[in-house]
């Protein structure tokens, strides 16, 4: 990666330290949008993005999944191919099932960690709802933090 | 937010918690401590008696564990061909050089510009003295290792909420603490408190183990002074001539020390996977990848991606796509040792028996990234007198490594700037781009050293779950899952057998690859010659 960017950047926010977090915003909102990626701009993940404890911090569904699912599957959540493949989650009937989501969520799966184990059941139902109405997904049946909850203990039991 | 790590307190839940108390690394040495690690039991190269009849064998996957495997088996009388995903050697096993282009799943491209000579190594960085078969390959195949700097007391321990954000040096809180907990040790000792435990004549004995190990005056307390300094070090350092007298620190005082929560980071140095003497190889970790390929020309094909293994009676077929032409071939052996990670192998078509695929299907991969960062001179030498060494904050870049290479030459140099093992931020980084990743690890860095903004040239990153040849950074296993799949993942499965540090009680090193590989072709061997 060029530095030039990085470097007229910080030299500014040296001097005017209160506008380091939007200059860094900026800036990497712009190395985005000329990039590979296909983020939008608002979705730019900056130092304050990052969770401060054992768990996620981000709250909504877009949050997380943003910062926390588009890791494997992707932004655009078409998923990737590389030597094995994250599988889409744009038009995938594996998200018809909420069932599925929460086992995948609290049992991981394959390579994947159990991810719902470092998530309020605010936060699973929440991101779980974001998949299945966007990307292409339209699926009404929401499911609740109580709907989670008694999932989570479910898988508990399981373990 | 509901709790999961409540419960019962599992070995993984205990793991949970350090992890976000004290920062993915304090959690990754927290799980070799609790079971995980233990002193590689390699005794010297293997000997693979009797006459193999020219049986074929077909290696999955050009990391060490393959490479091993494949090694041995040929000088063994086997013939043997590797299938290899990247157009390199090594696997993770791995240094990125300046020139080198790396795309990660999702697509973003990164060109490494470090100068010649400079290098990060984005997967293992270190060896143990204790990793006896790395240190004979090596060893065997001319490798040239050097001192790794795991501990280095001038570098720094840093919290953004403690002491202003200014970060303390290593030496100042491990003297100090260690002053202030012995000092009451030794009040405690005198004011008879330890009476009922230690008798008389140990308490003189340990009165004065106190006084020796913890910098204490002659009446056992620990301030500013000479004792002390011979451990944290001078305000004012000694030298000579006129005006040469030292003057010694204050001491920070044991409460700044205890709610700072800087000590978290001190123990670590001294666990068993960390202890001095560490090694790295000369010009980079993917040397050993580089050096195991030279020892088998010819042996591997590259560029090729496996899609299905399908053993029968009389052997393995493997279905491989070429990446470069894009065609699909098959490979035939009578035996296959199966060295690709899980997160690859549990997608493959693979007629295994069921307890098999359950214990390929059973392992989880850890995230982590790491994030290399040239700067136009070594700053962190110059200024700051750091030579190797690594120093923790709790900020989300966790560490800040200085090369252990090239110390004191000047000129420009690469810093760890970044290296986030487990927990939450081991995911955002992930799904971080690399313009983004570099942009919060030139903020948080620039807070424990003010010159990365006007030094910083150029850096590059590598979240693993975004390599496209592994999908992860390495197999997570817990208490439970072990005791149920562990057995079942090693065990040869027909004509099949895994390998890697997947199968190994020394998860996410390299010795665990080699280890696991060496013990799957002796059984194999052995499964041959009965065959």
């Amino acid at each position: 990666m060029n530095a030039s960017a990085v470097m007229r950047l910080l030299r500014c926010s040296a001097i005017c330290p209160k506008r380091r977090h939007l200059a860094l915003a900026w800036w990497a909102s712009i190395v985005l949008l000329s990039g590979a990626s296909v983020a939008a701009q608002d979705h730019s993940l900056t130092t304050q993005s990052l969770s401060r404890g054992r768990g996620f911090d981000e709250q909504g569904g877009e949050a997380i999944y943003v910062s926390v699912c588009a890791a494997c599957h992707q932004r655009d959540a078409k998923g990737a191919v590389g030597a094995a493949a994250y599988p889409a989650l744009a038009g995938s009937e594996n998200v018809a099932s909420t069932d599925y989501m929460e086992s995948v969520l609290f049992g991981g799966l394959r390579g994947m960690p159990a991810l719902g184990r470092m998530m309020s059941d605010e936060q699973v139902a929440d991101v779980i709802n974001y998949v299945r109405t966007h990307f292409g997904n339209s699926y009404s049946d929401a499911v609740s933090a109580v709907d989670i909850a008694t999932a989570r203990s479910q898988s508990q039991r399981n373990r | 937010m509901s709790d999961p790590a409540r419960p019962s307190l599992s070995r993984r839940a205990l793991l949970a918690m350090i992890g976000a108390s004290a920062g993915g690394t304090a959690m990754y040495q927290a799980m070799t401590s609790i079971g995980f690690a233990a002193e590689s039991p390699y005794r010297g190269p293997i000997k693979l008696e009797g006459d193999p009849r020219g049986a074929s064998v077909i290696v999955l996957g050009a990391g060490l564990a393959g490479m091993t495997a494949a090694y041995e088996l040929r000088r063994a009388g086997y013939s043997v061909q590797i299938l290899e995903y990247n157009s390199r050697p090594g696997g993770r096993n791995w240094t990125l050089r300046g020139g080198d282009v790396y795309t990660e799943l999702g697509g973003a491209t990164q060109r490494c510009a470090f100068d010649e000579g400079l290098y990060l190594n984005p997967g293992p960085w270190r060896i143990p003295y204790h990793h006896h078969a790395i240190l004979d390959y090596c060893r065997r195949f001319g490798v040239t290792l050097e001192p790794f700097i795991q501990l280095n007391h001038n570098a720094f321990l840093h919290s953004a909420k403690a002491f202003g954000g200014q970060p303390k040096r290593i030496r100042e809180i491990k003297a100090d603490f260690e002053g202030a907990i012995t000092e009451l040790l030794a009040k405690a000792t005198r004011q008879g408190g330890l009476d009922e435990a230690v008798s008389k004549e140990d308490q003189e004995i340990l009165l004065e183990a106190l006084r020796a190990h913890g910098g204490l005056d002659g009446d056992f307390r620990y301030r500013a002074g000479e004792e002390s300094a011979d451990f944290r070090g001078y305000a004012k350092d000694p030298g000579g001539g006129l005006g040469a007298a030292p003057t010694e620190g204050e001491p920070i005082g044991l409460h700044d020390i205890l709610t700072s929560r800087l000590w978290r980071s001190l123990q670590g140095f001294f666990y068993y996977d960390f202890q001095t003497t560490m090694f790295q190889p000369v010009g980079g970790m993917g040397k050993i990848g580089e050096a195991f390929a030279r020892q088998m020309p010819d042996t591997i094909r590259y560029n090729a991606k496996v899609t299905a293994v399908q053993q029968d009676e009389r052997g393995v077929t493997v279905v491989f796509e070429s990446l470069s032409s894009g065609a699909i071939e098959r490979a035939r052996a009578d035996w296959c040792v199966c060295a690709l990670p899980l997160t690859i192998v549990s997608q493959l078509p693979i007629n295994v028996s069921p307890p098999t695929k359950a214990a390929i299907d059973a392992v989880p991969y850890s995230a982590s990234v790491k994030i290399g960062l040239q700067f136009r001179r070594r700053f962190w030498e110059e200024d700051e007198h750091i030579f190797g060494g690594i120093s923790y904050t709790d900020l989300p870049i966790r560490q800040i490594s200085y090369p252990s290479a090239g110390c004191n030459l000047g000129g420009k140099g690469v810093l760890l700037g970044a290296y986030i093992f487990g927990g939450p931020n081991s995911y955002e980084f992930t799904a971080m781009s690399p313009a983004e990743r570099m942009a919060v690890a030139l903020e948080c860095g620039a807070q424990i050293h003010p010159q990365y903004p006007t030094e910083f040239e150029s850096g590059v990153s590598v979240a693993w779950h975004r390599a496209p040849f592994v999908l992860g950074c390495a197999g997570e296993w817990t208490e439970e899952t072990r005791g149920r799949h562990y057995d079942n993942l090693c065990q040869i499965d027909g004509r099949i057998v895994l390998a890697g540090e997947h199968a190994s009680y020394i998860p996410a090193w390299q010795e665990g690859a080699i280890l696991s590989a060496l013990d799957a072709i002796m059984r194999l061997h052995k499964r041959v010659l009965a065959t």
